[in-house]
């Protein structure tokens, strides 16, 4: 089975997207990771696909077509690109988080308000790594508004965690969201002091 | 499953564990040593690769590099990450790793943000690429 290269069934906006073997030019040096992680059926995919400016991609990582990670990309001028890797959200494939969490610069916890403690795990996975992320809340149209008082109570969020709602099927709400966590990042980082963070 | 309109929801338990940990913090691991075992790890310890680590092809294929290197090579005559290429060669990332480890150790490639520069520049981030992201990112 060909798991490679994975469609998205729809996207709102039918964006024309470039060949999925773009390649970057040839002054891209700096590459920046971010990762799009929750639970199981969130939209983890689908933010990825959206935000993306190439065509959904999926890079294996074992055998089978769910053990694979979303790959989306957004360059940035002619030197740096954004990544984004979204890895698969059930429990007994979180492995495949533990080997992509080294590097990264942040993530973005994807939730469903309905299901809210199905992003325990990887809450508490990006707080054991040291990983900075924001959460957003997926609004699905049968779920509940779910303030954010009380989803930050639940999830246990310090003050600084910022928590946005956003519609992972709209590219430019996506968008929103990582701008969200780089915002954060850039607000935090010239006081951020820890420790390297050791390669696995 | 929970019901929206349940009353008060648990919160994320291990609160007092956590906040112990944050007292400590830069004494330990900060994986705490959770790490999963070997064998599981997407891409092995010692590598420079990233998922995210850029490669770029520094020579053509020489005519006795085996197939799969050489296709390897090919894709990359142009920058793309490491997770770029497994995806559009349909191989698995640790085949892919490996593969571009030998290309490495020939000279055939060029590596832009190895795993472990990927790794400090995530520890410390640097506010001017930052800026530039968000810059980027706002153009769209
Ligand atoms: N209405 C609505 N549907 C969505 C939205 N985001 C995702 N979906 C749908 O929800 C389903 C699950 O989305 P995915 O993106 O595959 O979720 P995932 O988190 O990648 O799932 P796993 O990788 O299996 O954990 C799909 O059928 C999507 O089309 C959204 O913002 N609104
Ligand atoms: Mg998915």
């Amino acid at each position: 089975m060909d798991y490679s290269v994975y469609e998205l069934p729809s996207l709102s906006s039918p964006s024309p997207r470039p060949s999925p073997r773009d390649p970057l030019p040839d002054s891209a040096e700096r590459s920046v990771k971010v990762l799009v992680v929750g639970g199981f059926g969130v939209g983890k995919t689908t933010l990825v696909g959206s935000a993306s400016e190439i065509r959904p991609l999926r890079a294996a990582a074992g055998t089978g077509p769910r053990v694979a990670v979303d790959v989306g990309r957004v360059t940035c001028g002619g030197r740096l690109v954004l990544y984004l890797f979204g890895p698969p959200g059930q429990q007994h494939l979180w492995f495949l988080l533990d080997g992509v969490l080294d590097g990264a610069i942040g993530a973005v916890v994807l939730v469903d308000t309905r299901r809210l403690h199905d992003s325990f795990p990887a809450v508490d996975r990006l707080e054991r790594g040291g990983v900075p992320f924001v959460v957003a809340a997926n609004l699905f149209p049968d779920a509940p508004l779910c303030p954010a008082g009380d989803l930050r109570a639940t999830l246990d969020l310090p003050g600084s965690v910022p928590v946005v709602t956003c519609d992972a099927r709209r590219p430019g709400s996506s968008r929103g969201v990582l701008l969200t966590l780089l915002r954060h990042l850039h607000t935090t980082a010239p006081r951020r002091n820890t420790p390297p963070r050791r390669a696995m | 499953m929970q019901h929206p309109d349940a009353p008060p929801r648990s919160a994320r338990p291990g609160r007092e564990e956590r906040t112990a940990r944050a007292a400590t913090a830069g004494d330990a691991d900060p994986r705490g040593g959770q790490g999963p075992p070997a064998p599981l790890r997407l891409v092995a310890a010692r590598t420079a690769f990233d998922l995210a680590t850029l490669v770029f092809a520094t020579s053509a294929a020489p005519a006795d590099l085996p197939p799969e290197q050489a296709a390897l090579l090919r894709a990359c005559a142009r920058p793309l990450s490491v997770a770029e290429l497994s995806a559009h060669l349909g191989l698995p990332l640790r085949t892919v790793v490996a593969l571009l480890g030998e290309l490495h150790a020939r000279g055939h490639v060029e590596l832009r943000g190895t795993r472990e520069e990927q790794c400090r520049a995530a520890s410390h981030p640097d506010p001017t690429i930052l800026k530039a992201l968000i810059d980027g990112l706002q153009r769209l």
